[in-house]
């Protein structure tokens, strides 16, 4: 089969456009318009799209990984319960978590634990957002829509569980759109230690 | 005229050229030049620089705030009180309050300057207050920041370049840009003695005559055209003394380059000298006040354009910035430079746009002349009218409306300029050269020859006495 070449023609320059002059002018004036328009136009018309920082912010998008937070319960203890999910899918492996039982009284003494040391090197941390994919609890998330607040010193990096805790969402809360089903609410599927699977 | 009035008036001369230039012009092109491409580009440019104030002046300054403003409507009301009353007086003829009038005028004029004062400083004081102390001036302290960088900046010199060269490069570059405004006026012949009285519009003025311009060479713009062609060797010899040869091809580029244009720059112009029959500067201006701008006959509106482009070309300026040009030589001859000495190639450019613009501003478009302003003051006049409304003026309002008014005319210039240089994309180097020798250089020579015959057939004469009667 013979290859098919697509010809194509070299484009030609009108008389208008090699003399140059008229092109120029015409570029000037499309700059000129767009000075005049920002610099002297009515406000409502200029287009600039310079955000002045510190003074203006710019909104984040809905999906924009701040630091983390942990999550409440409706009683206020964190929702974590401490299954390593979320250490484990680190990249950074910068999540540190001491895992606790429940006091043997406790309802949920047996049914989950819960983390009694839970620390995350935020300068290592590379916001990849895994720990929020991994965790089965929902009570790891990075919706809170702020940066790590500068610091001088790498130990006000380390973000410990009550600091984690107090951080709210952007919507202010501390609790999640996905409501929990403690042992004993009327939701709660049924499944404990002591009723099985 | 006495030997102190022209020392003393010949040293404020200099002093009032250094400050427009350097210390005025080209500091604020600096900010005016990136502000400008900034706005083409929907950006905001520079305008964070600022001088912060400690929170208890800023404290202080809203406290003020509301005095300020109590001040503002009181002598407000007190001035559009007076302002009434005036107002009564001159339509009535007769004062309806027991103050005497000329009181009342001077409290209108008094209360009401002090009541625009305070208003003002209302605002700007708000302004402070609503940047948390920050004093920004639109940008405007840029340049001031930038100078401080480039004093405390390191001072490099290449080890193995030609000190001695190295150091003079910069200099050489800038001085003769500088040295360009000596024979540049500024208005027309200010007369000493006369300086609050109406001048008569035409005839000789006794008494001392102080020309406004530092130097009046009967050479004019030929020295311009010597001391500019100086700041190629600038250019050369930095080049060459870097010991770089991004720098060395710069260099040589920017040699060739202004050489070339050189030629052309001063043929493009010949056509002027031909209509004006000079060559000094206050001549030119003096012969566009009599009769009408150069830029109103078309022969040198083409030489205008042609002026233009090789006065940019001259001052290596976007379109043609080959000898600096970054994507295939760093810096070219700046490569190597940093600190105050980079700073000086950048002043001087800036000075050379001035220059350039104010060269523009007084071959073509009338100098310090501007339109209806006679000796004695204005004069509206339009052809189809009988008599004109006339204004009278004291000679020195006169000159400050001069001044001011080819101020605003290299403005006006150097703003094109800036607009070309960032709307245009650079040329390449066989272009440039093909433009200058295959483009501008026979289009001038034609430009001489039409011009020749024109003036020698009459028809020029014709048509500038035809421009006089309107
Ligand atoms: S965002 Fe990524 S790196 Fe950061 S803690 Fe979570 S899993 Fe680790
Ligand atoms: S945050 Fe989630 S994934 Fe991590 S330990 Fe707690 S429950 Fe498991």
């Amino acid at each position: 089969m013979p290859a098919t070449v697509k010809v194509i023609k070299k484009p030609r320059r009108t008389i208008a456009e090699q003399a140059y002059v008229p092109e120029v002018a015409k570029g000037i004036g499309f700059a000129m318009g767009r000075f005049f328009k920002n610099t002297f136009g009515p406000t409502a018309k200029k287009e600039i799209d310079t955000v002045k920082y510190p003074e203006e912010k710019r909104d984040y998008p809905e999906r924009f990984r701040g630091i983390h937070r942990l999550t409440q319960r409706t009683d206020g203890s964190p929702r974590c319960v401490a299954c390593l999910c979320c250490s484990t899918a680190c990249p950074a492996q910068c999540i540190y978590i001491e895992a606790a039982e429940y006091e043997p009284d406790d309802p949920r003494y047996g049914y989950e634990r819960y983390p009694a040391v839970f620390m995350i090197d935020e300068l290592r941390c590379i916001f990849c957002g895994y720990c929020v994919e991994a965790c089965p609890c929902d009570a790891i998330r990075m919706d809170t829509g702020m940066h790590m607040p500068p610091s001088t010193s790498r130990e006000h990096f380390l973000y410990d569980k009550e600091t984690l805790l107090s951080i709210p969402g952007k919507d202010g809360t501390y609790l999640t759109a996905n409501p929990r089903h403690e042992p004993g609410d009327p939701s709660h599927p049924g499944i404990d230690r002591e009723q099985g699977h | 005229m006495t030997t102190e009035v022209l020392l003393i008036s010949s040293i404020l001369k200099i002093v009032f050229v250094l400050v427009v230039t350097v210390g005025a012009f080209a500091p604020v092109l600096i900010w005016a030049e990136r502000r400008q491409s900034a706005m083409i580009q929907d950006r905001l440019g520079p305008s964070r620089a600022a001088i912060v104030l400690p929170p208890s002046a800023v404290a202080f300054i809203e406290k003020a705030r509301l005095p300020m403003w109590r001040g503002f409507a009181l002598t407000g009301i007190v001035a559009i009180v007076a302002l009434v009353a005036v107002t009564w007086v001159a339509v009535r003829g007769t004062n309806p309050l027991p103050i005497p009038t000329a009181t009342l005028t001077k409290a209108l004029i008094g209360f009401g300057a002090a009541s625009i004062l305070l208003r003002v400083g209302y605002g700007v004081h708000g302004m402070i207050v609503r940047n948390h102390g920050k004093i920004m001036v639109l940008g405007l302290l840029h340049p001031l920041a930038d100078a401080l960088k480039f004093i405390f900046k390191e001072d490099f010199v290449p080890p193995k370049s030609d000190k001695f060269l190295f150091a003079a490069g910069p200099i050489i570059a800038l001085i003769p840009a500088i040295a360009a405004f000596a024979v540049i006026p500024f208005a027309s012949t200010l007369h000493l003695d006369y300086w609050n009285q109406v001048l008569p519009r035409t005839g000789e003025v006794s008494g001392t005559a102080i020309p406004l311009q530092v130097a009046s060479l009967d050479v004019g713009i030929l020295f311009i055209f010597a001391v500019a062609s100086t700041g190629i060797i600038g250019a050369a010899i930095s080049g060459y003394a870097s010991d770089n040869k991004f720098s060395l091809l710069g260099g040589i580029r920017a040699a060739s380059q202004m050489v070339s244009y050189e030629v052309v720059l001063g043929l493009t112009l010949v056509p002027a000298f031909m209509v004006y029959r000079s060559l000094r500067l206050e001549d030119m201006a003096m012969w566009q006040h009599e009769h009408s701008w150069g830029i109103l006959n078309p022969l040198l509106a083409f030489g205008f354009i042609m002026f233009f482009t090789a006065a940019i070309a001259e001052t290596k300026r976007v379109p043609f910035d080959l000898p600096e040009g970054e994507s295939e030589l760093v810096g070219g001859y700046l490569t190597e430079y940093s600190g105050m000495k980079f700073g000086m190639f950048f002043m001087g450019e800036f000075v050379e746009v001035v220059a350039l613009a104010a060269i523009a501003a007084i071959l073509f478009f009338g100098a310090w002349d501007v339109p209806f302003l006679h000796r004695d003051g204005f004069d509206f006049r339009l052809p189809f009218m009988a008599s004109g409304i006339v204004v009278q003026l004291a000679h020195s309002v006169v000159i400050a409306i001069q001044v001011l008014f080819f101020l605003l005319k290299i403005v006006v210039f150097i703003w094109f300029q800036l607009m070309i240089r960032w709307s245009l994309p650079r040329f390449r180097y066989d272009q440039l050269m093909k433009l200058c020798w295959k483009g501008l250089l026979p289009l001038s020579l034609l430009n001489i020859l039409l011009m020749g015959v024109f003036i020698l057939s009459g028809v020029l004469d014709k048509y500038v006495g035809l421009l006089d009667r309107l």
